[in-house]
């Protein structure tokens, strides 16, 4: 047990650090920043000043020595733009980003769940039908045009909701949070469906599949035996054992999410770190860029280990493996 | 003799498939009386395990009980609303299945799959239902059971699995316990532990006993009366030993035969010749008829007829004749 | 899913089989033929198209953002309105459809080339080359496209070539992965064995044996793949890192629409992105039935 930790460890630990190294080469090998920054009318000798000051006249190598150094003292570099810590830049609107892919997350289960157990029920009935033929278009579409087409119906014709940006944050354990109040929720609630249905396909699948399988076991047919309510017998029986894979696969999604965001924040104007990356990509501005992809990073695999975590968990058969092993 | 627990009357079920309708179960009649075990004997295929699916109502698209009657403390069942049926399973039916590794829920722990059961009929306090659980998990042979009731079906054996699920079957002392082949998938010395202490529980409640197999040696130990199935109906009926001495229908005569148990060391092994019938294209006379040694011409016209003698019954129209011992 | 065995060695009546399998259900017709009419109305865009969007001196201020079905000021009429420019949008979405498209059919071209290459080799190696690319691909396919994508992009810059390069580089993963899982099926089957036993050369025998065996799921692949691949560049462009917006793709027109959306003027965004949507969809359909016919195997 212990071994694989050091294993699971190190080999996260590698991956940073290969990602560490391709994201630097290939972000601070292209462009000038400079030229963004500096005024216009700036002369060489100005130029070379701010080139100076930002450490853009060093070689690439000494370079990347200097950031790693930095790196492993938790300061990813200092914004171009904002001149101030890229790392807090992102932090500041972590929460943002955060809440909104939590939101999206439970909102996909609250979709995608009851909508494939039903398919899996009752596979011919038209409804299902339905429900998977939406369930393919949600994989497939773009998923901003979807965004764009919910800002135009609900934010231009029927005026419900708001267009974009984040609403009023309350503070909950000294995290800026908007879904505590209506008002907060008002303006999360688009792009966090948004972002939603992009997984909400892959949920409905997994639990149509996962149900379909469930219902043919003998231990459904016992639990029939036994006089069970249907009721029971689907939202006990059947869904805490679908409940496993679709925990796992969600949990390991939450990460692709947060990526995902990006476009989401930037089709709402929703003010998290994807739409910090996005306007740093367009300002050239690599420390914000370098320090946002390496939070990704370290997000995705610090994620990959709490899902192993809560999958051993809810899953009786692992629990006792490990306990053994 | 009081009236039956269980009466069955011409049961039909029939399976929609690519290849037509096919009768699973054709006109099968039978009487269960209180605290009797009835073996139902019959190959995979025969409808013996759609017969106590159908007691239960847990039959599924495609199929469909397609006519007759099946009366549970003169209660019509077919054709009952499913919520009044859904009280009468695991209160007075209960069935039990093959795989024991199976039929119990994988993923929650016994005392829920136990305590649940007895909450779906009775209005009871969880602690209540807790210690009635904890007796019944005793009842059935099972040591420590407070313990027991705190794991995951996964950290037992098949055998203790298999009382769990006795131990849930009977939780509501039924009036009739269904037992699809329980002992099938388990150790022979487990199955035979298993099959005494399922007919002491029942005898003790009164329970009305069906247990379906195809091993006609455990229903010798087990059963008061038989009933053996071929291709969806019952070709003989009776009291277990009368049947199994003197078989009168030419396919439990066959059946018999070919337990390797009555033949002889070295010789060869009797069988059946041919193959068990495809039920989507049934012969139009006796279903047995390509594979009787006894059949004549008028077998292959008309499905033959039941015919009653005293206590017992068989649909033959030419029998094995009486007194011929087959051991 | 067919009892009729399939004859190997002849390798046309195998195909022509397929192709009748693909057309034995009657919506494979629609949407083939859909795809077909996409395909033309994008090659032959100038040809069809009411305006060259792109000349400016087709172009009027004057005509700017006009609803669907308004008249130009000489008479012509925008049958779905014009952008801020005062383009017609129905000639945009002809030219955007042909950049779309052009980007998600070459970049997975060579995805597929480059990918099944090296799917092929690593399958072929074995060993420690095999282990290397196989983590590599794990690597790659852990995280979202759409990140490396940003990356890739943030790092070159905009250009339609360098959209291209970006989706090659996301999806050649995808074909690495499919073609290993396959070639190691078939490298341990007996014409594979007949074909080292007779010391062919190694080449020879990755490219003319294993490959061609390879190729069923790979074209599978590569179709869903394109419509990713549109989907992808669509999204990219929207963020104003894809093409740039002297080529606008249809993901580019949405954007240039979304400044509009707010004040009601929703077909500068709403028709391109239908056109995307058609041919997303189209394309996924097609994949879906080659699946049907290809590959019974992966069909859910």
């Amino acid at each position: 047990m212990l071994a694989y930790l050091i294993r699971r460890v190190g080999q996260a630990l590698l991956v940073i650090a290969a990602m560490a190294t391709i994201v630097f080469v290939s972000i601070y090998a292209v462009g000038n920043p400079v030229d963004i920054l500096a005024n216009p009318n700036a002369d060489a000798k100005e130029m070379a000043e701010i080139s100076a000051r930002l450490g853009l006249d060093k070689p690439l190598w000494e370079q990347f020595g200097l950031f790693v150094w930095n790196a492993l003292h938790g300061d990813l570099g200092r914004s171009f733009v904002f001149n101030e810590p890229a790392l807090k830049l992102i932090i500041q609107r972590m929460p943002a980003t955060l809440e909104l892919a939590f939101v999206a997350l439970i909102m996909s289960i609250f979709i995608g769940i009851p909508l494939g157990v039903w398919a899996g029920l009752k596979p011919d009935a038209w409804s299902s039908r339905t429900i998977m033929s939406g369930s393919i278009l949600g994989f497939s579409l773009p998923n901003f045009w979807i965004g764009l087409m919910l800002i135009l119906l609900f934010a231009v014709q029927l005026k419900w909701l708001p267009s974009g940006g984040r609403g009023p944050t309350t503070s909950l354990f000294g995290i800026q949070v908007s879904f505590l109040t209506w008002e907060g929720l008002r303006y999360l609630l688009l792009p966090a469906f948004t972002l939603a249905l992009y997984k909400a396909a892959l949920v409905v699948r997994l639990s149509r599949s996962g149900t379909r399988e469930a219902v043919l076991q003998d231990y459904v047919r016992f639990a029939r035996a036994k006089g069970l309510s249907p009721t029971r017998i689907v939202l006990v029986h059947v869904l805490k054992n679908i409940m496993i894979p679709i925990v796992t696969i969600l949990g390991l999604e939450l990460g692709s999410m947060i990526a995902f965001a990006v476009v989401t924040e930037t089709v709402f104007a929703y003010p998290g770190m994807g739409k910090l990356l996005i306007d740093s990509i367009g300002r050239l501005d690599r420390p914000v860029i370098v320090a946002y992809l390496m939070m990704v990073v370290v997000i995705f695999v610090v994620i990959n280990l709490i899902v192993d975590l809560l999958y051993a968990a809810l899953d009786p058969r692992v629990r006792l493996q490990e306990s053994e092993g | 003799m009081s009236a039956p627990i269980l009466s069955i009357h011409d049961l039909k079920v029939e399976f929609g498939t690519r290849q037509g309708v096919v009768k699973a179960v054709d006109g099968v009649s039978l009487n269960v009386y209180r605290g009797e075990v009835l073996g139902l004997v019959g190959e995979s295929g025969s409808g013996k395990s759609v017969t106590g699916l159908s007691i239960l109502g847990l039959i599924d698209p495609p199929g469909r009980i397609a006519s007759g009657s099946i009366k549970l403390e003169g209660t019509e069942l077919i054709g009952l609303p499913e919520d009044e049926l859904r009280r009468l399973r695991g209160e007075r039916m209960a069935m039990i299945f093959q795989d024991p590794m199976t039929t119990l829920n994988p993923v929650l722990r016994i005392d829920t799959q136990m305590i649940e059961t007895i909450r779906a009929h009775e209005n009871v306090s969880e602690r209540a239902a807790r210690s009635r659980a904890e007796e019944a998990l005793k009842r059935v042979g099972i040591p420590s059971p407070a313990e027991r009731l705190l794991t995951y079906p996964h950290q037992l054996s098949g055998g203790m699995r298999q009382r769990v699920a006795i131990a849930i079957a009977l939780l509501m002392s039924p009036a009739l316990l269904v037992a699809d082949e329980p002992t099938t998938a388990l150790d022979v010395t487990i199955q035979s532990q298993i099959i005494a202490e399922v007919q002491q529980l029942c005898s003790e409640t009164g329970t009305a006993l069906i247990w379906i197999t195809h091993d006609l040696a455990v229903v010798a130990g087990l059963a008061d009366r038989i009933a053996v199935m071929y291709a969806g109906r019952i070709v003989e009926e009776g009291d277990v030993d009368p049947v199994l001495d003197h078989p009168r229908h030419p396919y439990t005569y066959g059946l018999l035969g070919s337990a390797p148990s009555n033949n002889r060391r070295g010789e060869k092994l009797a069988q059946i010749p041919g193959m068990t019938p495809s039920l989507a294209n049934l012969p139009s006379g006796c279903a047995f008829a390509p594979r009787c040694a006894f059949a004549q011409g008028d077998c292959s016209t008309a499905p033959p007829t039941l015919t009653h003698d005293g206590s017992r019954a068989w649909r033959c129209f030419h029998p094995v004749p009486d007194r011929e011992d087959v051991r | 899913m067919t009892d009729t065995p399939f004859i190997l060695d002849r390798g046309e009546s195998l195909w022509r089989q397929r192709i009748s399998q693909f057309f034995a259900k009657p919506s494979a017709y629609v949407s083939f033929g859909l795809l077909v009419l996409l395909l033309l109305i994008a090659i032959f865009a100038p040809m069809v198209a009411p305006q060259n969007p792109y000349d400016l001196a087709q172009l009027d201020i004057m005509d700017g953002r006009l609803p669907p079905g308004s008249k130009s000021m000489d008479g012509k009429i925008f049958w779905l309105g014009t952008d801020e420019q005062g383009r017609d949008m129905l000639s945009a979405i002809l030219y955007g459809l042909r950049i779309s498209l052009f980007v998600g059919v070459v970049s997975t071209f060579f995805a597929c080339i480059i990918g099944a290459s090296i799917g092929v080799f690593a399958a072929y190696k074995g060993g420690k080359v095999e282990s290397f690319v196989m983590r590599l691909v794990d690597l790659q396919l852990s995280f979202p496209a759409i990140l490396i994508a940003l990356v890739l992009l943030a790092a070159f810059g905009r250009g339609v070539d360098k959209v291209i390069v970006a989706l090659i580089i996301v999806q050649w993963a995808y074909y690495a992965r499919t073609v290993r899982g396959n070639a190691l099926v078939e490298r341990n089957r007996d014409y594979m064995e007949a074909a080292r036993c007779l010391a062919l050369p190694r080449s020879r025998i990755l490219f003319s044996h294993l490959l061609p065996n390879c190729l069923p799921p790979l074209i599978v692949v590569a179709t869903v793949q394109v419509a990713h691949a549109i989907a992808l560049e669509a999204t990219l462009s929207f963020l104003g890192v894809g093409v740039p917006v002297t080529e606008p793709s249809l993901g580019m027109l949405i954007k240039n629409g979304y400044d509009y959306l707010m004040s009601g003027k929703y077909w500068i965004s709403t028709w391109p992105g239908l056109a995307l949507v058609l041919a997303i969809v189209v394309i996924n359909l097609v994949g879906d039935r080659l699946r049907d016919v290809l590959n019974p195997r992966l069909a859910q």
